[in-house]
């Protein structure tokens, strides 16, 4: 059905004073509306809305946002965050952040959903979906994709300098390094990753809400701190480039970015497993381009525009065409593109721990400040 | 209700004065009312309420994150920004008060271009000026290569990321701030003073110790405060010179409010730091007020 003009600025009106309102009430929570998929008009002319993205630095091909306006018609500006936990802070502290879609990994998507803060996607308007590999549309933070769509996906491993060390088959290469590794390793700082090399080393769920078991985590991560060069989550890889560092735990595409200006640099999952991430699209409820938001989530899933993501970023995309258009070349330079879904899948996928959240909080305060 | 009437001129002026006082902080107190006060009580009570588990704050009363704040993991945390902030004050007084000293002793005209070079470094993007000490402590920097190179060292020192590269970040920051008041203050000093110490028979280093250092000893307890508060905030030195592994108040307040969203505890640990500070600058003031008061007593009996 379409809406009359009045009828659509009555709703505009209409949903404006609720956001004034909400702004008003910065103190209190104020939810969306409501649960079900969201009511979408097709005949919505896009070009009258505008969208706000805010993604990873470095983590879209530059000219993301002029070809997307060129192909769809809706202005575009893509806004930046370093970490989960950045956009994190802007989307929960209350009112209407002005962003319509977010990248956020999955377990960041699971937490935004059940605090009621993003929008129940209709399939309806993505149409590429049909685009993902099966394995990527049942994942275990969000099974059939309701709320979060897969954008790009991987896995955490260790990153090193083949002509400088024997490739490491164990977390403790890096939490146990050898004489001549000790302080030319480093670590990732945000809590999941900072815990995910004890965790696994020592044989636990990288989920796990166990007391006993983080404790432990803790002691192993304490005693691994000594031989540690820094933590970093963003410039690993120019340490190894320079020479800083030996080997770094590393996310696998960011150690292609290595791997580009160093072919020796290469990337390993240790024998004791690792993660499966998934680092997903989801909608504000607050947004008020919701069609032009579905648009830009079916936009990317487009084959080609998925596979042009993959060869700017490095990283995987659970998109079976566009990988089976590029995967094979760009595995040629870059050994980790080629791994199948199913390798992937012997990763271990991160949930949101709910109330654990300030245990893994403090124990990264403890250990980090030992 | 009683309208006082002027009774006389004087009465009068004074009124005025006071409403044109007024008038001309106006801007000002509103200003720090709506930005500083406001805030500064939204951190107080928020601090005595529960976290939300998305972050923002659930309105059930609690005690609990005063309680926490004293876990030895904090109070850590605490005591190793205490002791970096000491020492960051320390060095940059013993490098900042000489560079003042010699300063005041130039010529007028190379006073004013020494000044200007202490604040230059100011107009250069800060996280720019820190990144290059990154590039110049780094294994793989100019410092450590060139030590190699003449053999004075046989492998490269890890200088970065330990917390006395982060002493150092914070030293380099900071010293105009201990440079300009220690100036000022070495500047107003009446020199008749040293001269009648010298002819008194003091040696030169005599009354430097005293009559110069106890004089200037107000602009140097300012120098001290401007260097020890911003340092004991500062979060984005020890996370790009200490690697993270040095972790100050600054990084754990910040990190309670932009990773754990934990906006009471991040906001009971912000109370205690802004406690510090005031008790700083009462401190501070006390003693600046006794300074001057023996000045005065020094000078009328002169």
């Amino acid at each position: 059905m379409r809406r009359s003009n009045t009828q659509r600025s009555v709703r505009r009106t209409g949903a404006i004073l609720a956001s004034v309102a909400c702004a008003a009430l910065v103190l209190s929570a104020c939810g969306g509306s409501d649960s079900t998929a969201s009511d979408l008009n097709p005949e919505a002319d896009l070009t009258q809305q505008s969208l706000t993205v805010s993604n990873w630095a470095g983590y879209y091909p530059e000219d993301m946002a002029a070809k997307f306006e060129a192909a769809v018609g809706a202005p575009m500006t893509i806004t930046n965050h370093a970490t989960n936990e950045e956009i994190m802070a802007k989307l929960t502290a209350g009112g209407d952040s002005g962003i319509d879609v977010a990248f956020v990994s999955g377990q960041f998507a699971q937490a935004l959903n059940e605090a009621g803060l993003i929008e129940t996607l209709n399939p309806e308007f993505i149409p590429n979906l049909s685009n993902l590999y099966p394995e990527a549309q049942e994942l275990t933070y969000d099974p059939g994709n309701k709320f979060s769509v897969p954008y790009a996906w991987g896995t955490t491993g260790i990153c090193y300098r083949s002509d400088l060390m024997e490739e490491p088959t164990s977390w403790n290469a890096i939490l146990e390094p050898s004489p001549e590794n000790k302080g030319k390793v480093t670590a990732l700082a945000t809590e999941r990753w900072l815990m995910l090399p004890a965790q696994k080393a020592l044989g636990f769920s990288a989920n796990t809400k166990d007391e006993g078991e983080m404790e432990q985590v803790k002691q192993k991560l304490i005693a691994a701190k000594p031989n540690l060069l820094a933590y970093d989550d963003t410039t690993f890889y120019s340490r190894l480039v320079s020479g800083e560092a030996n080997a770094v735990v590393a996310w696998d595409g960011w150690c292609n970015y290595g791997t580009a200006e160093n072919p020796d640099i290469k990337f390993v999952v240790p024998s004791e497993g690792s993660d499966l991430f998934a680092d997903t699209m989801v909608i504000l409820k607050t947004s008020k381009n919701k069609e032009a938001a579905h648009a830009y989530i079916n936009y990317i899933l487009d084959p080609a525009n998925h596979a042009w993501v993959a060869e700017n970023i490095l990283y995987k995309v659970p998109n079976k065409a566009a990988m089976d258009a590029v995967g094979a070349g760009l595995a040629a330079t870059y050994p980790n593109m080629g791994m199948t879904p199913a390798e992937l899948l012997k990763g271990e996928s991160l949930v949101d721990l709910g109330e654990a959240g300030p245990l893994y909080t403090k124990i990264a305060t403890e250990v980090t400040s030992s | 209700m009683s309208i006082p009437t002027p009774t006389s001129g004087r009465g009068a002026a004074r009124r005025r004065a006071l409403i044109g006082r007024t008038v001309f902080a106006a801007p000002g107190l509103i200003y720090i009312t709506i930005f500083m006060t406001i805030p500064i009580l939204l951190v107080l009570v928020y601090s005595f309420f529960q976290r939300g588990r998305f972050g923002g704050i659930v309105w059930e009363f609690t005690l609990e994150n005063y309680v926490r704040a004293f876990e030895p993991v904090y109070l850590q945390v605490f005591s190793n920004s205490l002791v970096i902030a000491g020492t960051t004050t320390v060095l940059a007084l013993l490098i900042g008060y000489p560079t003042a000293y010699a300063i005041a002793k130039l010529p007028t005209r190379w006073r004013t271009v020494a000044l200007v070079l202490v604040v230059l470094p100011f107009w250069t993007n800060f996280l720019i000026r820190t990144y290059a000490w990154i590039i110049l402590l780094n294994s793989e920097g100019p410092i450590n290569s060139s030590l190699v190179d003449a053999g004075i060292i046989s492998a490269p020192i890890g200088f970065l990321y330990t917390p006395g590269a982060v002493i150092v970040g914070l030293v380099y920051a900071y010293l105009p701030l201990v440079i300009l008041p220690v100036y000022a203050s070495i500047e107003r000093l009446d020199r008749q003073l040293i001269e009648a110490a010298g002819n008194l028979g003091a040696s030169r280093a005599r009354a430097f110790f005293d009559v110069t250092l106890p004089l200037t000893l107000p602009g140097v307890m300012i120098g001290a405060i401007f260097v020890f508060v911003p340092s004991l905030g500062n979060f984005v030195i020890p996370e790009l010179l200490g690697g993270g592994k040095t972790v100050m108040v600054g990084n754990l307040i910040r990190d309670q409010f932009l990773e754990a969203r934990d906006w009471p505890f991040g906001a009971v640990l912000a109370l205690f730091v802004i406690t510090l500070l005031v008790v700083l600058f009462a401190l501070q003031a006390a003693i600046s007020r006794r300074i001057n008061g023996t000045g005065k007593r020094v000078s009328s009996r002169a």
